[in-house]
């Protein structure tokens, strides 16, 4: 009978949030928050539960660990990022944004939910390192948690449901649509000569890939990387079991590509210009799942070159990186 | 006049004195479907010796799948399925082996299932009940629930601390191991109706993973843990591994 209480309680206050879709985006190809509404109070219960290190086995460390604000949300500095008793992750942490308009989440495109995303890195031994029954028992035990997820849920159920579903609507939340570049897309601000010019050479050169204005058209592709001999990772054939996926990983965004250092799916390339020089001279063209884009290589001379990543700076949010609503809460 | 919580507490006395066959006499439960495992000609006891037809020994300490999606034909042809039908099978837990739930009066034929959980479920994010991520039936780095987990030991197996351990598990194309079976339920229709309960006892038997559809031999291939090829292949000898044990009114 329980049920009648419930139905005779006051109704539940709920704020409702809207994602933003900026002007002239693509609608994202899923609604993420179909079964999952966007609420001020679920994105709340979110944003502590991101912050909080006691969710790892060690207490140690915490979703925004890795995934830095300053840093749009990828570790700053760090080809690989440190996890429980000294370890290392064994790729690069991506940055957290516009993670609404991604069907498949990681490198590898293994996780098919931003709701499941965080057993990931939970439960990795070389990340987070607990248990959801670890994290369960911890939350249960903090006050400040039991009346979080009463205002986030009608229930008021402490449980991994609620719990990933909260983490969705704050992960879910971060957008970045306030660059340089997207105020001269909306005539607020205007591009250097040499802005201008990277522009052009990056509507050239790279944009079939990392199309703007999302920066990636999130697909999996061989950019013909010599393999990475220790780890021996071989991206999307991980998950797929298909050779012809073999050294594919998702094109990354672009944006605020100067704060998420070093670069691809191993941290390998540290400069912006190490990265243009591997798509000038450094593909491995005898590799056979190589993008068909890339098989001769990508001709951008030194000038352009140097315009292009002048054009590229234009893509650091500023915004996003200061935003209040997505620091660390009190 | 009353004050309202006066009034409040008076309203809930009511409503908890009133028998729950008014409120909602239509959702009583009267079907009861039971699984028991069985290894060969008897149920399975978790951690004893059997030898399968390859005369290979072996224990099980574990054993879990999930049943989903359970639906019955009456004898004029009418599917009628259980909702929200999602149940986890955990040996030796006995309450985790019986399901129960409302199903139109009629004359029954034939029930169906899934072992495994349908496709749009792997892909719908956090799930809670049988299908909470807690329950250690969900892969984290290739999103997907785990079909059927069966994790033991035998002499015969090369794997470290001669495990056997089978996760099989995947659901989309050719490495989907979700199996629908389909099972005759007599010779005569089952009457289901509103005063009792029927019980479809339903044996399901560990004895036909080694030998039905696939040859698998646990000196061959001890672990699956992947989804992929050898996990279908694995899935497929579910076809035979359940049938109707009895039936019973109560």
């Amino acid at each position: 009978m329980a049920s009648a209480f419930i139905h005779h309680q006051p109704p539940h206050k709920l704020t409702y949030l809207k994602l933003v879709i900026p002007k002239g985006w693509p609608q994202p190809p899923t609604n993420i928050f179909a079964t999952n509404p966007l609420t001020e109070e679920g994105f709340q219960l979110g944003r502590k539960l991101f912050y909080d290190a006691r969710l790892s086995r060690d207490s140690n460390f915490s979703c925004a660990g890795c995934h830095q604000q300053f840093a749009a949300f990828a570790t700053y500095d760090h080809d690989f990022s440190h996890g429980f008793n000294n370890s290392f992750t064994t790729r690069n942490a991506p940055g957290l944004f516009n993670i609404a308009w991604q069907k498949e989440l990681h490198w590898d495109g293994g996780v098919n939910h931003i709701e499941v995303q965080p057993l990931s890195p939970f439960t990795a031994v070389n990340e987070m390192a607990t248990t959801l029954p670890e994290i369960l028992k911890k939350l249960k035990a903090d006050t400040a948690y039991a009346r979080l997820f009463k205002n986030a849920f009608a229930d008021g159920m402490i449980n991994s449901q609620h719990m990933l579903k909260a983490l969705a609507q704050f992960t879910g939340s971060i957008q970045s649509y306030n660059s340089k570049y997207d105020k001269v897309k909306r005539g607020e601000d205007s591009f250097t000569v040499s802005e201008a010019l990277g522009y052009k050479t990056f509507m050239a050169s790279c944009n079939s890939c990392h199309r703007e204005p999302l920066f990636t058209d999130n697909s999996f592709r061989n950019n013909g990387l010599p393999l990475n001999r220790k780890w021996m990772d071989k991206g999307r054939m991980t998950i797929t079991g298909n050779l012809a996926d073999s050294l594919k990983f998702k094109v990354p965004s672009l944006r605020n590509i100067s704060l998420t250092f070093p670069y691809m799916h191993d941290g390998r390339l540290v400069r912006v210009g190490k990265v243009i020089d591997h798509y000038r001279n450094g593909i491995d063209t005898a590799q056979p799942t190589l993008d068909i884009l890339l098989k001769k290589r990508i001709a951008i001379s030194d000038q352009e070159k140097v315009d292009l990543i002048s054009f590229l700076l234009t893509l650091k949010d500023d915004v996003l990186t200061h935003d209040p609503r997505f620091k660390q809460p009190n | 006049m009353m004050k309202p919580a006066l009034c409040l507490l008076i309203f809930f006395c009511v409503i908890f004195l009133l028998p729950p066959a008014t409120v909602n006499a239509q959702q009583q439960p009267n079907i009861k479907i039971s699984f028991i495992n069985y290894a060969g000609n008897q149920p399975l006891v978790p951690d004893s010796l059997y030898a399968n037809c390859w005369k290979e020994n072996y224990s099980v300490s574990r054993l879990k799948y999930y049943i989903s999606n359970i639906a019955l034909q009456t004898s004029n042809q009418k599917w009628n399925a259980e909702q929200n039908s999602y149940h986890l099978v955990d040996e030796p837990d006995s309450l985790s082996k019986n399901f129960s739930f409302y199903l139109p009066p009629g004359n029954y034929t034939t029930l169906s299932f899934l072992i495994g959980v349908d496709s749009l479920k792997n892909v719908s994010g956090a799930q809670t009940g049988a299908l909470d991520p807690l329950n250690s039936m969900f892969w984290t780095w290739n999103s997907g629930y785990i079909m059927f987990k069966m994790e033991g030991t035998s002499p015969q197996s090369a794997a470290v601390n001669n495990k056997i351990e089978y996760h099989i598990g995947g659901f989309s194309g050719v490495d989907n191991a979700v199996k629908k079976i389909r099972l005759q339920l007599a010779g005569t229709p089952v009457a289901v109706n509103n005063k009792s309960i029927t019980e479809i006892i339903i044996r399901a038997n560990i004895d036909k993973l080694w030998n039905a559809a696939t040859v698998l031999k646990i000196t061959e291939t001890p672990v699956c843990t992947i989804p992929g090829p050898l996990a279908g292949s694995i899935a497929a000898n579910f076809s035979t591994m359940f049938d109707v044990l009895k039936i019973v009114q109560r």
